[in-house]
Protein backbone atom coordinates (compact mmCIF):
# COMPACT_ATOMS: atom_id res chain seq x y z
CA UNK A 1 0.00 0.00 0.00
CA UNK A 2 3.24 2.29 0.92
CA UNK A 3 4.79 1.40 -2.12
CA UNK A 4 1.80 2.31 -4.27
CA UNK A 5 1.54 5.91 -2.76
CA UNK A 6 4.91 6.87 -2.92
CA UNK A 7 5.23 5.49 -6.22
CA UNK A 8 2.46 7.17 -7.52
CA UNK A 9 2.53 10.39 -5.24
CA UNK A 10 2.26 13.12 -7.99
CA UNK A 11 -0.77 11.60 -9.56
CA UNK A 12 -2.74 11.19 -6.21
CA UNK A 13 -1.49 14.83 -5.65
CA UNK A 14 -2.69 16.19 -8.79
CA UNK A 15 -6.02 14.46 -8.25
CA UNK A 16 -6.68 15.86 -4.84
CA UNK A 17 -5.85 19.12 -5.92
CA UNK A 18 -8.15 19.08 -8.82
CA UNK A 19 -10.75 17.98 -6.52
CA UNK A 20 -10.02 20.95 -3.93
CA UNK A 21 -9.90 23.27 -6.51
CA UNK A 22 -13.34 22.00 -8.12
CA UNK A 23 -14.82 22.09 -4.94
CA UNK A 24 -13.79 26.12 -4.14
CA UNK A 25 -14.40 26.91 -7.57
CA UNK A 26 -17.48 25.87 -7.60
CA UNK A 27 -18.51 26.96 -4.01
CA UNK A 28 -17.03 30.49 -5.14
CA UNK A 29 -19.56 30.72 -8.01
CA UNK A 30 -22.50 29.75 -5.85
CA UNK A 31 -21.31 32.82 -3.47
CA UNK A 32 -20.83 34.94 -6.20
CA UNK A 33 -24.54 34.59 -7.31
CA UNK A 34 -24.99 35.84 -3.62
CA UNK A 35 -22.60 38.70 -4.09
CA UNK A 36 -24.11 40.03 -7.23
CA UNK A 37 -27.53 39.89 -6.19
CA UNK A 38 -26.50 41.93 -2.86
CA UNK A 39 -24.36 44.25 -4.78
CA UNK A 40 -27.06 45.00 -7.70
CA UNK A 41 -29.51 45.14 -5.42
CA UNK A 42 -27.81 47.61 -2.85
CA UNK A 43 -27.08 50.13 -6.20
CA UNK A 44 -30.58 49.65 -6.99
CA UNK A 45 -31.65 50.61 -3.66
CA UNK A 46 -32.94 47.11 -2.73
CA UNK A 47 -32.33 44.85 -0.26
CA UNK A 48 -31.48 41.71 -2.26
CA UNK A 49 -31.53 38.22 -1.08
CA UNK A 50 -32.85 38.21 2.90
CA UNK A 51 -35.05 35.36 3.57
CA UNK A 52 -33.31 32.08 3.03
CA UNK A 53 -31.04 32.34 5.98
CA UNK A 54 -28.98 35.59 7.49
CA UNK A 55 -28.58 38.14 5.31
CA UNK A 56 -29.85 35.56 2.74
CA UNK A 57 -26.55 33.56 2.52
CA UNK A 58 -28.14 30.02 2.04
CA UNK A 59 -29.46 31.47 -1.31
CA UNK A 60 -26.94 29.94 -3.06
CA UNK A 61 -27.87 26.56 -1.48
CA UNK A 62 -31.40 26.79 -2.34
CA UNK A 63 -30.98 28.22 -5.60
CA UNK A 64 -28.36 24.69 -6.03
CA UNK A 65 -31.53 22.55 -4.84
CA UNK A 66 -34.06 23.98 -6.97
CA UNK A 67 -31.72 23.34 -10.54
CA UNK A 68 -31.31 20.00 -9.63
CA UNK A 69 -34.83 18.72 -8.54
CA UNK A 70 -36.49 21.21 -11.68
CA UNK A 71 -38.33 19.07 -14.55
CA UNK A 72 -35.58 19.01 -17.49
CA UNK A 73 -38.39 19.19 -20.46
CA UNK A 74 -36.10 19.02 -23.74
CA UNK A 75 -38.06 21.00 -26.72
CA UNK A 76 -39.48 19.24 -29.58
CA UNK A 77 -36.86 19.24 -33.08
CA UNK A 78 -33.79 19.98 -31.08
CA UNK A 79 -30.44 18.50 -32.44
CA UNK A 80 -30.34 16.09 -29.26
CA UNK A 81 -26.24 15.48 -29.78
CA UNK A 82 -25.64 19.17 -29.89
CA UNK A 83 -28.35 20.14 -27.14
CA UNK A 84 -26.91 17.99 -25.07
CA UNK A 85 -23.06 18.75 -25.89
CA UNK A 86 -22.94 22.18 -25.78
CA UNK A 87 -23.59 23.01 -21.90
CA UNK A 88 -21.20 20.51 -21.38
CA UNK A 89 -18.56 21.92 -23.25
CA UNK A 90 -19.09 25.26 -21.81
CA UNK A 91 -18.75 24.26 -18.71
CA UNK A 92 -15.91 21.86 -19.03
CA UNK A 93 -13.71 24.56 -20.89
CA UNK A 94 -14.44 26.98 -18.23
CA UNK A 95 -13.35 24.49 -15.71
CA UNK A 96 -10.33 23.79 -17.59
CA UNK A 97 -8.95 27.31 -17.61
CA UNK A 98 -9.24 27.72 -14.06
CA UNK A 99 -6.56 24.89 -13.96
CA UNK A 100 -3.74 26.90 -15.53
CA UNK A 101 -3.78 29.14 -13.12
CA UNK A 102 -1.15 29.54 -10.57
CA UNK A 103 -2.56 30.66 -7.64
CA UNK A 104 0.78 31.54 -5.37
CA UNK A 105 4.67 31.48 -5.81
CA UNK A 106 6.69 28.64 -4.68
CA UNK A 107 5.68 25.50 -4.16
CA UNK A 108 5.00 24.87 -0.49
CA UNK A 109 6.52 21.18 1.22
CA UNK A 110 3.88 19.11 2.38
CA UNK A 111 4.49 15.22 3.56
CA UNK A 112 8.22 16.20 2.18
CA UNK A 113 6.55 17.12 -1.04
CA UNK A 114 6.83 20.04 -3.13
CA UNK A 115 3.39 20.92 -4.08
CA UNK A 116 2.65 23.72 -6.40
CA UNK A 117 -0.67 25.64 -5.92
CA UNK A 118 -2.23 25.38 -8.89
CA UNK A 119 -2.55 22.49 -11.51
CA UNK A 120 -0.49 22.74 -14.55
CA UNK A 121 2.23 25.02 -14.85
CA UNK A 122 2.41 25.33 -18.23
CA UNK A 123 4.94 27.16 -20.51
CA UNK A 124 2.73 28.21 -22.69
CA UNK A 125 0.35 28.81 -19.99
CA UNK A 126 -1.32 31.87 -21.39
CA UNK A 127 -1.54 30.70 -25.11
CA UNK A 128 -3.42 27.30 -23.65
CA UNK A 129 -5.58 29.79 -21.62
CA UNK A 130 -6.75 31.72 -25.38
CA UNK A 131 -6.68 28.44 -26.87
CA UNK A 132 -9.62 27.42 -24.81
CA UNK A 133 -11.05 30.48 -24.93
CA UNK A 134 -11.21 30.06 -28.67
CA UNK A 135 -12.89 26.59 -28.09
CA UNK A 136 -15.33 28.20 -25.95
CA UNK A 137 -17.52 30.00 -29.06
CA UNK A 138 -19.14 26.69 -29.44
CA UNK A 139 -20.49 26.55 -25.85
CA UNK A 140 -22.91 29.51 -26.96
CA UNK A 141 -23.41 28.98 -30.80
CA UNK A 142 -23.68 25.38 -30.64
CA UNK A 143 -26.54 25.58 -27.61
CA UNK A 144 -27.96 28.88 -29.46
CA UNK A 145 -28.87 26.66 -32.86
CA UNK A 146 -29.44 23.17 -31.47
CA UNK A 147 -32.49 24.54 -29.65
CA UNK A 148 -34.29 24.59 -32.92
CA UNK A 149 -36.07 28.30 -31.84
CA UNK A 150 -35.40 31.66 -33.36
CA UNK A 151 -34.12 33.40 -30.06
CA UNK A 152 -31.37 31.57 -29.35
CA UNK A 153 -30.20 31.08 -33.27
CA UNK A 154 -30.09 35.05 -33.13
CA UNK A 155 -27.73 34.86 -29.74
CA UNK A 156 -25.74 32.42 -30.88
CA UNK A 157 -25.21 34.09 -34.01
CA UNK A 158 -24.54 37.19 -32.32
CA UNK A 159 -22.06 35.77 -29.65
CA UNK A 160 -20.31 33.70 -32.15
CA UNK A 161 -19.53 36.59 -34.13
CA UNK A 162 -19.00 39.02 -31.15
CA UNK A 163 -16.33 36.48 -29.63
CA UNK A 164 -14.42 35.96 -32.67
CA UNK A 165 -14.54 39.67 -33.21
CA UNK A 166 -13.54 40.76 -29.38
CA UNK A 167 -10.28 37.46 -29.29
CA UNK A 168 -8.44 39.52 -31.69
CA UNK A 169 -8.66 42.39 -29.00
CA UNK A 170 -7.91 39.88 -26.35
CA UNK A 171 -4.53 38.63 -27.85
CA UNK A 172 -3.20 41.70 -29.13
CA UNK A 173 -3.62 43.49 -25.85
CA UNK A 174 -1.39 40.88 -24.13
CA UNK A 175 1.62 40.86 -26.62
CA UNK A 176 2.84 44.23 -24.54
CA UNK A 177 3.05 41.95 -21.03
CA UNK A 178 4.20 39.41 -23.24
CA UNK A 179 7.37 41.42 -24.66
CA UNK A 180 8.21 42.89 -21.27
CA UNK A 181 8.32 39.43 -19.03
CA UNK A 182 9.67 37.62 -22.33
CA UNK A 183 7.74 34.33 -21.56
CA UNK A 184 4.19 33.04 -21.84
CA UNK A 185 4.06 31.23 -18.71
CA UNK A 186 1.99 32.58 -16.04
CA UNK A 187 4.49 32.13 -13.07
CA UNK A 188 7.37 33.96 -15.09
CA UNK A 189 5.03 36.71 -16.38
CA UNK A 190 4.48 37.53 -12.24
CA UNK A 191 8.05 36.68 -11.13
CA UNK A 192 8.92 39.47 -13.78
CA UNK A 193 7.21 42.15 -12.18
CA UNK A 194 8.37 41.63 -8.72
CA UNK A 195 10.69 44.66 -7.62
CA UNK A 196 11.83 44.13 -3.74
CA UNK A 197 12.56 48.27 -3.72
CA UNK A 198 9.89 49.54 -5.35
CA UNK A 199 6.59 47.34 -4.60
CA UNK A 200 3.84 47.93 -6.78
CA UNK A 201 5.56 50.88 -9.11
CA UNK A 202 6.93 47.56 -11.30
CA UNK A 203 3.84 45.98 -12.18
CA UNK A 204 2.95 45.73 -15.30
CA UNK A 205 -0.35 48.37 -15.28
CA UNK A 206 1.84 51.04 -15.67
CA UNK A 207 4.01 50.62 -18.83
CA UNK A 208 0.75 48.54 -20.38
CA UNK A 209 -2.24 51.17 -18.81
CA UNK A 210 -3.83 50.44 -22.03
CA UNK A 211 -3.07 46.90 -23.15
CA UNK A 212 -5.18 46.64 -19.38
CA UNK A 213 -7.89 48.87 -20.62
CA UNK A 214 -8.32 46.73 -23.75
CA UNK A 215 -7.63 43.09 -22.09
CA UNK A 216 -10.55 44.04 -19.62
CA UNK A 217 -12.62 45.41 -22.20
CA UNK A 218 -12.05 42.48 -24.46
CA UNK A 219 -12.69 39.93 -21.84
CA UNK A 220 -15.67 41.30 -20.56
CA UNK A 221 -16.93 41.00 -24.22
CA UNK A 222 -15.31 37.40 -24.10
CA UNK A 223 -17.87 36.56 -20.77
CA UNK A 224 -20.75 38.20 -22.27
CA UNK A 225 -21.25 40.08 -19.25
CA UNK A 226 -22.63 43.47 -19.35
CA UNK A 227 -22.68 45.67 -21.20
CA UNK A 228 -21.56 43.30 -23.88
CA UNK A 229 -24.51 40.70 -22.90
CA UNK A 230 -26.22 40.74 -26.33
CA UNK A 231 -25.97 37.26 -26.61
CA UNK A 232 -28.70 37.09 -24.05
CA UNK A 233 -29.90 40.14 -23.91
CA UNK A 234 -33.18 39.45 -22.41
CA UNK A 235 -35.41 42.71 -23.12
CA UNK A 236 -34.38 41.51 -27.06
CA UNK A 237 -34.17 37.91 -27.30
CA UNK A 238 -35.48 36.70 -24.41
CA UNK A 239 -32.81 34.78 -22.60
CA UNK A 240 -30.91 34.48 -25.53
CA UNK A 241 -28.67 31.28 -26.46
CA UNK A 242 -30.14 29.61 -23.33
CA UNK A 243 -33.57 30.15 -23.53
CA UNK A 244 -34.60 26.94 -24.47
CA UNK A 245 -32.66 25.05 -21.46
CA UNK A 246 -33.89 24.83 -18.38
CA UNK A 247 -32.87 22.97 -14.65
CA UNK A 248 -29.08 21.61 -14.37
CA UNK A 249 -28.42 22.24 -18.32
CA UNK A 250 -28.97 25.82 -17.52
CA UNK A 251 -27.10 26.41 -14.38
CA UNK A 252 -24.01 24.51 -16.32
CA UNK A 253 -24.30 27.34 -18.44
CA UNK A 254 -24.67 29.68 -15.12
CA UNK A 255 -21.31 28.27 -13.86
CA UNK A 256 -19.38 28.40 -16.62
CA UNK A 257 -19.58 32.51 -16.75
CA UNK A 258 -19.04 32.87 -13.54
CA UNK A 259 -15.87 30.55 -13.92
CA UNK A 260 -15.11 32.22 -16.63
CA UNK A 261 -15.08 35.68 -14.95
CA UNK A 262 -13.23 34.05 -11.87
CA UNK A 263 -10.42 33.55 -14.63
CA UNK A 264 -10.37 36.73 -16.49
CA UNK A 265 -10.03 38.47 -13.01
CA UNK A 266 -7.22 36.05 -12.28
CA UNK A 267 -5.71 36.77 -15.52
CA UNK A 268 -6.17 40.38 -14.95
CA UNK A 269 -4.31 40.20 -11.54
CA UNK A 270 -1.55 37.93 -13.05
CA UNK A 271 -0.30 39.75 -16.35
CA UNK A 272 -1.17 43.59 -14.93
CA UNK A 273 -1.60 44.21 -11.28
CA UNK A 274 1.73 41.21 -10.06
CA UNK A 275 -0.42 38.32 -9.26
CA UNK A 276 0.30 37.26 -5.99
CA UNK A 277 3.12 40.01 -5.10
CA UNK A 278 2.47 42.60 -2.43
CA UNK A 279 1.99 45.80 -3.55
CA UNK A 280 4.67 47.15 -0.99
CA UNK A 281 8.18 47.29 -0.75
CA UNK A 282 9.55 43.64 0.92
CA UNK A 283 11.55 46.14 3.98
CA UNK A 284 7.65 46.77 5.19
CA UNK A 285 7.13 43.39 7.01
CA UNK A 286 4.38 45.09 9.10
CA UNK A 287 2.05 44.93 5.73
CA UNK A 288 2.65 41.17 6.56
CA UNK A 289 -0.06 41.59 9.13
CA UNK A 290 -2.51 43.21 7.07
CA UNK A 291 -4.63 40.08 6.92
CA UNK A 292 -5.18 39.69 10.61
CA UNK A 293 -5.92 43.34 10.24
CA UNK A 294 -8.65 42.80 8.27
CA UNK A 295 -9.63 38.87 9.32
CA UNK A 296 -10.03 40.30 13.13
CA UNK A 297 -12.09 43.83 13.17
CA UNK A 298 -14.44 42.11 10.07
CA UNK A 299 -14.80 39.11 12.50
CA UNK A 300 -15.64 41.45 15.28
CA UNK A 301 -18.10 43.13 13.52
CA UNK A 302 -19.85 40.20 11.87
CA UNK A 303 -20.20 38.51 15.66
CA UNK A 304 -21.10 41.87 17.00
CA UNK A 305 -24.04 42.09 14.14
CA UNK A 306 -25.11 38.20 14.57
CA UNK A 307 -25.86 38.95 17.99
CA UNK A 308 -28.67 41.63 17.75
CA UNK A 309 -30.17 39.71 13.90
CA UNK A 310 -33.82 39.08 14.20
CA UNK A 311 -34.34 35.34 13.46
CA UNK A 312 -32.52 32.61 16.33
CA UNK A 313 -30.97 30.69 13.38
CA UNK A 314 -29.19 33.93 12.34
CA UNK A 315 -28.06 34.66 16.00
CA UNK A 316 -26.27 31.33 15.97
CA UNK A 317 -24.82 31.66 12.94
CA UNK A 318 -23.21 35.18 12.14
CA UNK A 319 -21.69 35.07 16.04
CA UNK A 320 -20.03 31.54 14.45
CA UNK A 321 -18.50 32.77 11.62
CA UNK A 322 -17.36 35.94 13.27
CA UNK A 323 -15.53 34.15 15.60
CA UNK A 324 -13.84 31.79 13.25
CA UNK A 325 -13.07 34.65 11.15
CA UNK A 326 -11.30 36.24 14.34
CA UNK A 327 -9.49 33.27 15.29
CA UNK A 328 -7.88 32.88 12.38
CA UNK A 329 -6.63 36.50 12.21
CA UNK A 330 -5.09 35.37 15.51
CA UNK A 331 -3.71 32.21 14.97
CA UNK A 332 -2.12 34.04 11.66
CA UNK A 333 -0.08 36.58 14.53
CA UNK A 334 0.83 33.83 16.33
CA UNK A 335 2.30 31.62 13.64
CA UNK A 336 4.60 33.64 11.72
CA UNK A 337 5.50 30.71 9.50
CA UNK A 338 1.73 30.32 8.18
CA UNK A 339 1.23 34.06 7.91
CA UNK A 340 4.26 33.90 5.64
CA UNK A 341 2.64 31.18 3.32
CA UNK A 342 -0.84 33.18 3.40
CA UNK A 343 1.04 36.43 1.93
CA UNK A 344 0.30 35.30 -1.43
CA UNK A 345 -2.72 33.60 -1.97
CA UNK A 346 -4.04 36.74 0.36
CA UNK A 347 -2.97 39.52 -2.24
CA UNK A 348 -3.92 37.11 -5.57
CA UNK A 349 -7.45 36.55 -3.63
CA UNK A 350 -7.69 40.29 -2.87
CA UNK A 351 -6.94 41.62 -6.23
CA UNK A 352 -9.20 38.76 -7.75
CA UNK A 353 -12.44 40.13 -5.43
CA UNK A 354 -11.73 43.64 -6.84
CA UNK A 355 -11.81 42.75 -10.32
CA UNK A 356 -14.83 40.63 -9.29
CA UNK A 357 -16.43 43.51 -7.93
CA UNK A 358 -15.71 45.89 -10.74
CA UNK A 359 -17.79 43.13 -12.92
CA UNK A 360 -20.62 43.24 -10.84
CA UNK A 361 -20.20 47.23 -10.16
CA UNK A 362 -20.56 46.92 -14.37
CA UNK A 363 -23.36 45.29 -14.56
CA UNK A 364 -24.99 47.64 -11.94
CA UNK A 365 -24.29 50.79 -13.62
CA UNK A 366 -23.74 50.71 -17.43
CA UNK A 367 -26.47 50.06 -20.27
CA UNK A 368 -26.07 47.02 -22.50
CA UNK A 369 -24.04 48.41 -26.03
CA UNK A 370 -26.52 48.44 -29.34
CA UNK A 371 -25.40 45.35 -31.83
CA UNK A 372 -23.74 48.15 -34.45
CA UNK A 373 -21.93 49.84 -31.73
CA UNK A 374 -20.44 46.75 -30.29
CA UNK A 375 -19.23 45.47 -33.64
CA UNK A 376 -17.55 49.18 -34.45
CA UNK A 377 -16.10 49.56 -30.77
CA UNK A 378 -14.11 46.16 -30.94
CA UNK A 379 -13.26 46.63 -34.61
CA UNK A 380 -12.60 50.62 -34.85
CA UNK A 381 -11.51 51.69 -31.48
CA UNK A 382 -10.43 48.40 -29.57
CA UNK A 383 -8.09 46.30 -31.75
CA UNK A 384 -6.32 49.03 -33.75
CA UNK A 385 -5.99 50.68 -30.10
CA UNK A 386 -4.55 47.18 -28.75
CA UNK A 387 -2.29 47.13 -32.19
CA UNK A 388 -1.16 50.16 -31.49
CA UNK A 389 -0.04 49.45 -28.11
CA UNK A 390 2.11 46.36 -29.27
CA UNK A 391 3.78 48.31 -31.38
CA UNK A 392 4.73 51.10 -28.75
CA UNK A 393 5.72 48.80 -26.58
CA UNK A 394 8.11 46.84 -28.94
CA UNK A 395 9.94 50.06 -30.03
CA UNK A 396 10.46 51.24 -26.46
CA UNK A 397 11.70 48.03 -25.68
CA UNK A 398 14.02 47.96 -28.78
CA UNK A 399 15.08 51.31 -28.35
CA UNK A 400 15.86 50.54 -24.43
CA UNK A 401 17.79 47.27 -25.42
CA UNK A 402 19.86 49.69 -27.28
CA UNK A 403 20.77 52.50 -25.04
CA UNK A 404 22.07 49.92 -22.49
CA UNK A 405 24.08 47.74 -25.30
CA UNK B 1 3.33 0.24 -23.90
CA UNK B 2 4.48 3.80 -21.97
CA UNK B 3 2.07 6.50 -21.64
CA UNK B 4 3.27 8.57 -24.51
CA UNK B 5 2.64 5.71 -27.13
CA UNK B 6 -0.87 5.06 -25.25
CA UNK B 7 -1.72 8.97 -25.95
CA UNK B 8 -0.31 8.60 -29.05
CA UNK B 9 -2.81 5.73 -30.15
CA UNK B 10 -5.68 7.17 -28.49
CA UNK B 11 -5.43 10.83 -30.23
CA UNK B 12 -4.27 8.76 -33.76
CA UNK B 13 -7.70 7.06 -33.15
CA UNK B 14 -9.83 10.21 -32.11
CA UNK B 15 -8.44 11.54 -35.45
CA UNK B 16 -9.10 8.98 -37.66
CA UNK B 17 -12.65 8.67 -36.46
CA UNK B 18 -13.43 12.14 -36.34
CA UNK B 19 -11.91 12.69 -39.95
CA UNK B 20 -14.53 9.60 -40.96
CA UNK B 21 -17.61 10.93 -39.22
CA UNK B 22 -17.00 14.20 -40.72
CA UNK B 23 -17.41 12.62 -44.05
CA UNK B 24 -20.24 9.93 -42.98
CA UNK B 25 -22.52 13.08 -41.10
CA UNK B 26 -25.56 14.19 -42.68
CA UNK B 27 -25.73 17.55 -41.07
CA UNK B 28 -22.91 19.99 -42.18
CA UNK B 29 -23.17 20.98 -38.36
CA UNK B 30 -21.74 17.47 -37.10
CA UNK B 31 -19.52 17.03 -40.03
CA UNK B 32 -18.33 20.57 -38.90
CA UNK B 33 -18.10 19.19 -34.93
CA UNK B 34 -15.83 16.28 -36.24
CA UNK B 35 -13.69 18.47 -38.25
CA UNK B 36 -13.25 20.21 -34.79
CA UNK B 37 -12.23 16.77 -33.01
CA UNK B 38 -9.77 16.53 -35.56
CA UNK B 39 -8.38 20.05 -34.95
CA UNK B 40 -7.86 19.12 -31.18
CA UNK B 41 -6.66 15.84 -31.50
CA UNK B 42 -4.03 16.66 -34.29
CA UNK B 43 -2.70 19.42 -31.49
CA UNK B 44 -2.62 16.63 -28.89
CA UNK B 45 -0.48 14.76 -31.54
CA UNK B 46 1.71 18.09 -31.58
CA UNK B 47 1.95 18.51 -27.88
CA UNK B 48 3.15 15.17 -27.49
CA UNK B 49 5.74 15.47 -29.81
CA UNK B 50 6.99 18.66 -27.73
CA UNK B 51 5.56 21.58 -29.79
CA UNK B 52 3.91 23.32 -27.73
CA UNK B 53 3.56 26.59 -29.68
CA UNK B 54 1.98 24.77 -32.92
CA UNK B 55 -0.17 23.04 -30.42
CA UNK B 56 -1.85 25.92 -28.95
CA UNK B 57 -1.54 28.01 -32.48
CA UNK B 58 -3.11 24.34 -34.37
CA UNK B 59 -6.32 25.13 -31.47
CA UNK B 60 -6.45 28.74 -31.51
CA UNK B 61 -6.70 29.50 -35.68
CA UNK B 62 -7.79 26.15 -36.70
CA UNK B 63 -10.08 25.02 -33.72
CA UNK B 64 -10.99 28.18 -32.83
CA UNK B 65 -11.20 31.13 -35.55
CA UNK B 66 -11.60 28.85 -38.74
CA UNK B 67 -13.83 26.66 -37.55
CA UNK B 68 -15.98 29.35 -35.49
CA UNK B 69 -16.45 31.03 -39.10
CA UNK B 70 -17.54 27.58 -40.92
CA UNK B 71 -20.18 26.99 -37.67
CA UNK B 72 -21.36 30.64 -38.14
CA UNK B 73 -21.74 30.16 -41.89
CA UNK B 74 -23.60 27.34 -41.78
CA UNK B 75 -25.70 28.74 -38.91
CA UNK B 76 -26.53 31.59 -40.81
CA UNK B 77 -27.46 30.04 -44.25
CA UNK B 78 -29.20 27.29 -42.05
CA UNK B 79 -28.17 24.36 -44.21
CA UNK B 80 -30.19 21.51 -43.86
CA UNK B 81 -29.54 17.78 -43.80
CA UNK B 82 -27.51 17.34 -47.13
CA UNK B 83 -29.48 14.37 -49.39
CA UNK B 84 -27.58 11.34 -50.22
CA UNK B 85 -26.73 10.50 -54.36
CA UNK B 86 -25.69 6.90 -54.63
CA UNK B 87 -21.80 7.03 -55.59
CA UNK B 88 -21.05 7.93 -58.94
CA UNK B 89 -19.47 5.72 -61.61
CA UNK B 90 -15.96 7.35 -61.77
CA UNK B 91 -15.88 6.86 -57.96
CA UNK B 92 -17.01 3.81 -57.67
CA UNK B 93 -14.92 2.20 -60.35
CA UNK B 94 -11.56 4.28 -59.75
CA UNK B 95 -11.63 5.79 -56.34
CA UNK B 96 -11.88 3.08 -54.30
CA UNK B 97 -9.44 0.88 -55.59
CA UNK B 98 -7.19 4.18 -55.92
CA UNK B 99 -7.80 4.61 -52.10
CA UNK B 100 -6.97 1.17 -51.22
CA UNK B 101 -3.54 1.46 -53.08
CA UNK B 102 -2.60 4.50 -51.73
CA UNK B 103 -3.56 2.96 -48.14
CA UNK B 104 -1.35 0.34 -48.84
CA UNK B 105 1.86 2.36 -50.12
CA UNK B 106 1.54 4.37 -47.25
CA UNK B 107 1.24 1.14 -44.86
CA UNK B 108 4.39 -0.34 -46.36
CA UNK B 109 6.59 2.74 -46.47
CA UNK B 110 5.37 3.01 -42.28
CA UNK B 111 6.41 -0.43 -42.45
CA UNK B 112 10.07 -0.36 -44.40
CA UNK B 113 11.40 2.96 -42.00
CA UNK B 114 13.57 2.02 -39.57
CA UNK B 115 12.33 3.74 -37.15
CA UNK B 116 8.72 2.95 -36.11
CA UNK B 117 6.22 4.57 -34.04
CA UNK B 118 8.63 5.91 -31.76
CA UNK B 119 9.34 8.95 -33.97
CA UNK B 120 6.11 10.25 -33.78
CA UNK B 121 6.19 10.16 -29.79
CA UNK B 122 9.33 11.46 -28.83
CA UNK B 123 8.65 14.11 -26.21
CA UNK B 124 11.99 15.72 -26.76
CA UNK B 125 11.64 18.82 -27.05
CA UNK B 126 11.56 19.64 -31.40
CA UNK B 127 10.57 23.36 -31.33
CA UNK B 128 10.38 25.54 -28.77
CA UNK B 129 9.11 29.12 -28.73
CA UNK B 130 11.95 30.88 -28.98
CA UNK B 131 13.06 28.17 -32.18
CA UNK B 132 10.00 29.06 -34.02
CA UNK B 133 10.29 32.84 -33.28
CA UNK B 134 14.13 32.95 -34.49
CA UNK B 135 12.91 30.80 -37.89
CA UNK B 136 9.97 33.10 -38.86
CA UNK B 137 11.86 36.40 -37.70
CA UNK B 138 15.23 36.30 -38.55
CA UNK B 139 15.93 33.29 -40.49
CA UNK B 140 13.14 33.56 -43.22
CA UNK B 141 11.95 37.27 -42.10
CA UNK B 142 11.26 37.90 -45.66
CA UNK B 143 9.54 34.95 -47.20
CA UNK B 144 7.59 35.04 -43.77
CA UNK B 145 6.48 39.02 -44.42
CA UNK B 146 6.04 38.38 -48.16
CA UNK B 147 3.30 35.61 -47.69
CA UNK B 148 1.74 37.98 -44.81
CA UNK B 149 1.13 40.19 -47.63
CA UNK B 150 -0.16 38.25 -49.50
CA UNK B 151 -2.57 37.00 -47.11
CA UNK B 152 -3.39 40.74 -46.62
CA UNK B 153 -3.93 41.48 -50.57
CA UNK B 154 -6.53 38.06 -50.22
CA UNK B 155 -8.31 39.81 -47.54
CA UNK B 156 -8.86 42.93 -48.96
CA UNK B 157 -9.79 40.87 -52.77
CA UNK B 158 -12.39 39.35 -50.62
CA UNK B 159 -13.96 42.57 -49.48
CA UNK B 160 -13.72 44.13 -52.61
CA UNK B 161 -15.45 41.09 -54.12
CA UNK B 162 -18.14 40.97 -51.67
CA UNK B 163 -18.94 44.71 -52.00
CA UNK B 164 -18.88 44.37 -55.47
CA UNK B 165 -21.97 42.14 -55.33
CA UNK B 166 -23.54 44.28 -52.87
CA UNK B 167 -23.43 47.55 -55.33
CA UNK B 168 -24.52 45.28 -58.28
CA UNK B 169 -27.92 44.16 -56.58
CA UNK B 170 -27.97 47.89 -55.56
CA UNK B 171 -28.25 48.92 -58.70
Amino acid sequence: MSDFLTQHADTLITLVKIALLLFIVLTVNAYLTWFERKVVAHIQSRWGPHRVGPHGLLQPLADGAKFLLKEDPTPAGVDKLTYYLAPLMALALALTSIAIIPFGPDPIRIFGRDVYLGIADLNIGILALFAITALSVYGVALAGWSSNSKYPLLGGLRSSAQMVSYELALTMSVVGVLLLSGSFSLRDIVNAQASPRLGFLGWNIFPQILGFLCFFIAAVAETNRVPFDLPEAESELVAGFHTEYASFKFAMFFIAEYTSMITVSCLCSIMFFGGWLSPFPASWTFTHYLPSFILIPFGLWVIWDGIRYETVFGRIVLPGIGTVMAVVGVILIALPSVNEFIQGPFWFLSKIFVFLFVYVWMRGTLPRFRYDQLMAFGWKLLLPVSLANAVITATAIAFLAKGNG
Amino acid sequence: MTAPVLIFFVLAALAILGAISLIVQRHPIHSALSLIVVMVALAGLYLLMGAEFVAAVQIIVYGGAIMVLFVFVIMLLNAGVEERTRLSKLATIGGIPLALAFTMVIAAAIARSADTVQAATQTAAVAPTKAVANLLFQDFVYPFELTSFLILVAILGAIVLAQREKERERA
